[in-house]
């Protein structure tokens, strides 16, 4: 009786999800206008938007000059540079978090320098960034670090640091070297958080990055937004804001498997 | 002395006269016994230099000290082998870079032998820091920043120079259409504008403005620096009154309905000049012929877009997504000036836009006089000084004529402004002339 249940309440959920969506479509076309001749006569509706997305898709990979290329290649660039930020703050704010969630005094030492780091805005870095760094795609990468450090930290932290005693005190007992000990004890108590934080960092590091490639330019889906910007397109505009928040949600479902895999019933 | 050397100075023997093959190497030898003279002074000091390092090292260390290819290409009047032929150059997508752009997909870079990829940026602090970090080898930029870039105002002090001039005349002041009935800049207090950058000819010309019709540009009227692709849909939201920005923007108002143009730069100062062409001073050392090079590219395409009757051809060359990424008639309307004005009127001004490369000194004095007067520079300058080194009157005279052009016998000129009480610019007497002005900051 409780599955069917549960089946039925996630079927009209779907449907209900379904019928919000063809809703808003149709509101968003009633109230824009076609437009005339390429000029924008207000929002466009959703059926310009879809004909835009269409020529996009239907050539995602074309070079027609260091300015110009396809939408692939675009988001091939930002989500490279979303790799090497993240990476490089997910194995710092680790280390760090590890470290931190051991040693109470060691957190207490260092809490207020990251208290006060955490909520300067990633952007607003960048121009101390370009200054020291003097390379625009390295500042970008370190734009990205910024952004993803905290939320990792902090998780990190508060996840060691609520490990049950009773682990610690049963590795203490076996004698295991630190190396195990972290390996087999410590990490594996900790996934949970650990991965939430993951999980929260890789949404506020995509966020960062298609701010900071409107600012540095070249390449990235950030770019081509800023691009289509200046000729006032904006039926590429929203397609790539759409874009954006789809692969934000893939990006996402990624880390919610690999949390799954991780947990565990106490 | 072996078969293969060549007799040269260095050549501890060389006390005979020389027999000269052709009148290259005779030029070549002048260079090197001018060089060789001046560092050792005396012919005995230079033998016994010889004899204890031999004619090799001689000439090598010689060249470590002294740019000795340099000087013999230069003597010789002809470029040598390029250093560098992959370069990228920075722009911002305006019509104002319009020589630098249609250099790459009109063939001008390749003509002079560079390959050039044209990198587009998002604005002008991002160009500047751009080329400071040598990502890209020359780039566009506002005729002042060079000079403030030089001065290390407003940014780090790294030296520029600035070959030629991009275009003049170019710019126009465009007002929202709720403002259709405004005559005068006094009706214009209280009134919010947008300049793409402090240290641009858009700001001076815009305060010039106000400041002639009795506004003070500090006080009475609020300055933004906005991206030129934003200043239309900040008209549009309302969010500002007007802006003196570069075209195409003032055309794209019109062309989106949203404000008018309500006079043209040139009819503030006619001939002014507006962006640059400018490279970090080392990169022109370290690569001296690749710079010659890039120089003729740039003032071939600029006297190529000087032309009223390539205009369109232009136009459809720089409109594409990879370059200004604006719509062909837009781009036709600025390049050609047979445009609307936004007010039911269609216009014909064939120098809206012009494009001269000529750097004059006079330019830059004018631009550090208003740097000086709204505040911008608060020490006291040597103006001369300052504009020989970053504005390259001499050198862009001297590319003009080996490319077959005309080019102005005197590195610095009178200029003549529409209106104001000193309509007439004299860049002997600055400091006279910032005193001349009612509303200034010093």
């Amino acid at each position: 009786m409780d599955r069917i249940t549960a089946l039925s309440e996630r079927k009209k959920a779907l449907f209900s999800s379904l019928v919000l969506f063809a809703l808003l479509l149709a509101v968003w076309q009633l109230a824009t206008k076609t437009p005339i001749q390429g000029k924008t006569e207000g929002l466009p509706g959703p059926v310009a938007v879809a004909e835009r997305a269409w020529e996009m898709i239907a050539d995602p990979f074309y070079d027609r000059g260091p300015n110009d290329k396809g939408i692939g290649i675009q988001l091939g660039h930002s989500i490279g540079r979303l790799m090497i930020g993240y990476t490089a703050a997910a194995l710092v704010a680790i280390c760090l978090g590890v470290a931190l969630g051991l040693s109470p005094s060691l957190y207490r030492a260092l809490n207020p320098y990251i208290q006060i780091l955490k909520p300067i805005s990633p952007l607003a870095w960048m121009p101390l960034f370009l200054y020291t760094i003097k390379d625009s795609n390295r500042s970008a990468i370190m734009v990205i670090f910024m952004s993803s450090l905290w939320p990792i930290l902090a998780n990190t932290a508060f996840g060691v640091g609520s490990i049950k005693r009773d682990y610690l005190n049963v590795s203490a007992l076996l004698q295991l070297s630190w190396f195990k000990r972290l390996w087999k004890v410590i990490l594996p108590a900790a996934a949970p958080a650990i991965v939430a934080g993951l999980r929260i960092s890789i949404g506020s590091a995509w966020v960062a990055i298609v701010a900071a490639e409107m600012l540095i330019g070249g390449t990235g889906i950030g770019y081509f937004v800023w691009n289509e910007w200046n000729n006032l397109q904006l039926t590429s505009v929203i397609f790539a804001i759409l874009l954006t928040g789809f692969v934000g949600v893939v990006l996402d479902m990624g880390f919610s498997s690999l949390a799954k895999v991780l947990t565990y019933k106490e | 002395m072996g078969k293969n050397q060549k007799a040269g100075l260095l050549d501890s023997t060389a006390d005979q006269p020389k027999q000269t093959a052709n009148v290259e190497t005779l030029i070549d030898q002048k260079v090197e016994e001018a060089v060789a003279h001046a560092v050792f002074g005396s012919d005995l000091r230079r033998r016994e230099f010889v004899r204890y390092v031999g004619a090799a090292g001689a000439t090598a260390i010689l060249n470590s000290i002294f740019p000795m290819g340099a000087a013999k290409a230069l003597a010789q009047g002809k470029t040598g082998p390029i250093e560098k032929k992959e370069l990228k150059v920075g722009f911002i997508p305006i019509t104002c870079a319009t020589p630098i752009i249609m250099a790459e997909p009109m063939g001008f870079y390749k003509k002079h032998g560079l390959d050039v990829q044209v990198h587009k940026a998002s604005g002008w602090a991002m160009i500047r820091d751009l080329s400071i970090n040598g990502e890209t080898d020359a780039t566009h930029m506002l005729t002042p920043m060079p000079l403030a870039t030089s001065l290390g105002i407003g940014s780090q002090a790294v030296p520029y120079i600035m070959p030629a001039v991009e275009n003049i005349n170019g710019q126009a002041i465009t007002l929202a259409n709720k403002h259709k009935g405004i005559k005068e800049a006094k009706e214009m207090k209280g009134f919010k504008f947008c300049v793409p950058f402090d240290f641009s000819m858009h700001n001076f010309l815009l305060r010039y403005y106000l400041a002639e019709g009795g506004v003070d540009p500090d006080k009475d009227v609020q300055i933004r620096v906005v991206p030129p692709p934003e200043m239309v849909a900040n008209l549009r939201a309302g969010n500002v009154d007007g802006y003196l920005a570069p075209d195409p923007f003032n055309q794209r108002a019109v062309f989106e309905g949203e404000g008018f143009i309500f006079m043209l730069s040139k009819d503030i100062w006619p001939g002014h000049p507006c962006c640059a062409f400018a490279t970090r001073k080392d990169f022109a050392e370290k690569n001296p012929n690749t710079f010659q090079a890039l120089f003729k590219a740039i003032v071939d395409a600029t006297q190529y877009a000087h032309q009223a009757s390539h205009r369109k051809e232009i136009a459809a060359a720089i409109a594409p997504r990879n370059f200004l990424n604006q719509p062909v008639e837009v781009l036709e309307q600025v390049l050609t000036g047979v445009y609307p004005d936004g007010l039911g009127n269609t216009k014909n001004v064939p120098d809206r836009i012009d494009f001269d490369p000529f750097p004059y000194h006079s330019m830059a004095i004018w631009i550090l006089t208003q740097m000086k007067r709204w505040g911008y520079i608060k020490q006291d300058i040597d103006y001369k000084k300052i504009a020989q080194e970053v504005y390259l009157a001499s050198g862009c005279r001297e590319v003009m004529k080996s490319l077959g052009y005309k080019a102005p016998a005197q590195d610095s000129t009178k200029h003549q402004f529409t209106f104001g009480k000193n309509k007439s610019f004299d860049p002997n007497a600055p400091a006279e002339y910032i005193r001349s002005f009612a509303i200034r900051r010093a």
